[in-house]
């Protein structure tokens, strides 16, 4: 008998990603009791009733065949509706909008539809941990830009214009951003709108968080003139609606881009789950009550939170939106390794360093406050007692 | 009376618990622990705060489970009084945890807690049903309490998420 060995089948693109720092904070915080996580990345409130409920009923309706690959045209227009009203941007339910599998995969098609071998996509730091495994899965190359907490991590147009070569060919910027909570304003998306037609660039604009946007009016990049037909617009509705398991996201572009990546989608997804439809639906049609009571919770939160963790000792900047505050902790001298995984061991809080967001991460942690006050309280107590052994 | 912005941040926070500690409710509303101290001591002289009460689930009280029962009253108003007079002689014993006045069927929706079902008949048929304006009364008693003022009881509140997430 021959001996059982075989050569590897994994191809060397995947094999070459880095596994998500995420993931081994995740396992070790799951290996232990009594944990305080401030370490995950969604609401912690369950999906409003009504939506459930809506679900519910299509099921017990019996709709539970495949909706059209680009998603039920009732959600489709009710998207299109909504984008008018919140972000004034129009685009067409019929040939603009596509349902996907999450905000995950909007970003995954975007990607796959637009580029060609060895394009480059500027992402911006610290990012969000998919964006740039998903560009190299894409055939791209991604080329990071470093923004810096002292001045909240704002992208300067300067910065972006620098990383721009010949082979760029898209910029994904995330306001409210993962994991930094920083927003851009309509000033700073015009600034890198000019950039952006300056060198031809394509927009991918994660939107996903613009309901979790504590001050002034949100700002898509969709919206900024000049940039509708040079932008994919991305959101979903597991942060603001709190639907995370759903599994429900969409995408907006001008025709041409929005077709190639239902292209995929139809081969690759058929279309997204029918049920997780018929409850965006109904968040669409009545949620607006809902997601404004708990983003007014998460405000008081972070006010709560980012106020405290100056007061103990890790500087941090008041982020405008998303649920994430970015503190330093470079006055410990530790390593955001070092730090979270020892503040785990010894204080039993969860938190992710900020080295898995990339370089320009390092000498923060990311702490999510979508928990109780109660459980943020303890955190506090608990990290102030970390740092005074420290 | 009109209230400013921080105000009402106060009262929605408080009316959701009102023993959030009072330099923890000056963050969340970003304003100095005085100055919310002030807020708070304001809100409740002019009663807008009218009362903190805890809300008990009685039946975990072994012993003091107790009743309570909703009755229909209708009522035919005084001359000159309407219904206020009426609602107020009612109101006043101390067993009467509310009173309503309703539109349709029946006139007062009257709240009543006791320690057993005997006590509440007796409530209604010395008290509640001699009174001159009264033409009947019909009573509900409450079996179980689901949920009271917008609170679940004994809702399983576990966090499902998964420790770490991106
Ligand atoms: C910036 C950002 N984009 C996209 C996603 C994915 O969202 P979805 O659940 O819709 O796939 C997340 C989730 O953490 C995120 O933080």
């Amino acid at each position: 008998m021959k001996p059982q060995t075989r050569k590897t089948y994994v191809s060397e693109t995947v094999a070459g990603l880095k596994p998500s720092g995420i993931r081994r904070f995740f396992d070790l915080a799951s290996s232990m009791d009594g944990v305080i996580s401030l370490g995950v990345g969604e609401p912690d409130f369950v999906t409003s009733w009504s939506i459930r409920e809506a679900s519910i009923l299509s099921l017990e309706q019996g709709y539970t065949s495949y909706t059209p690959n680009a998603g039920l045209l009732e959600l489709r227009q009710e998207i299109a509706a909504y984008l008018r009203r919140k972000f004034h941007v129009d685009y067409c339910p019929e040939t603009e909008i596509l349902v996907t599998v999450g905000a995950s995969q909007a970003i995954d098609l975007a990607l796959r539809a637009v580029l060609n071998p060895g394009d480059e996509v500027i992402i911006v730091e610290p990012s969000f941990v998919a964006y740039e495994p998903l560009v190299v899965l894409a055939g791209g190359k991604p080329v990071a830009v470093q923004t810096s907490g002292a001045d909240q991590f704002q992208l300067h147009p300067m910065q972006l214009e620098q990383a721009v070569t010949e082979r760029t060919k898209a910029v994904i910027i995330c306001s409210p951003n993962n994991p930094t909570g920083t927003v851009l304003s309509r000033k700073e998306l015009e600034a890198l709108a000019r950039v952006a037609e300056a060198h031809d660039l394509l927009v991918i604009a994660d939107e996903i968080y613009a309901e979790l946007t504590y001050e002034g009016e949100y700002t898509s990049m969709a919206a900024v003139s000049g940039m509708r037909g040079r932008t994919i617009l991305i959101s979903g509705f597991s942060k603001g609606f709190a639907m995370t398991g759903w599994r429900l996201g969409f995408a907006a572009a001008p025709e041409d881009i929005l077709q190639a990546m239902l292209k995929i989608h139809q081969y690759a997804m058929m279309c997204a789950p029918t049920m997780a439809q018929y409850g965006a639906l109904e968040a669409l049609r009545s949620g607006e009550r809902d997601v404004a009571e708990m983003r007014s919770s998460y405000r008081r939160r972070r006010n709560y939170f980012v106020a405290s963790l100056n007061e103990i000792g890790l500087p941090c900047h008041l982020p405008g939106g998303a649920f994430y505050a970015f503190p330093s902790i470079k006055p410990t001298g530790l390593t955001s390794e070092q730090f979270a995984e020892r503040l785990l061991i010894e204080e039993k809080v969860a938190v992710v360093p900020g080295s898995v967001f990339g370089p320009s991460g390092e000498g923060y942690i990311r702490c999510s406050y979508a928990s109780s006050l109660e459980q943020l309280q303890e955190a506090i107590k608990r990290m102030k007692r970390f740092l005074a052994r420290l | 009376m009109k209230l400013s912005e921080k105000e009402l941040e106060i009262i929605e926070i408080l009316e959701k618990d009102a023993r959030t500690p009072i330099d923890v409710l000056a963050k969340m509303i970003d304003l100095p622990v005085e100055e919310t101290e002030a807020l708070v001591r304001k809100l409740e002289e002019a009663k807008v705060i009218v009362q903190y009460t805890a809300l008990i689930d009685w039946r975990k009280a072994d012993g003091r489970e107790g009743v309570t029962a909703m009755i229909d009253v209708k009522v035919t108003p005084k001359r000159g009084v309407g219904f206020d007079e009426v609602a107020e002689r009612i109101y006043r014993f101390p067993e009467v945890k509310s009173v309503y006045l309703m539109s349709g069927a029946y006139d007062l929706s009257v709240v009543i807690e006791g320690r057993s079902m005997a006590e509440i008949a007796q409530f209604v048929s010395e008290k509640l049903s001699t009174l001159d304006s009264v033409i009947s009364t019909t009573t509900h008693f409450i079996l179980k309490k689901y949920k009271h003022d917008g609170i679940v009881f004994d809702q399983g509140d576990q966090d499902r998420r998964i420790v770490v997430s991106p």
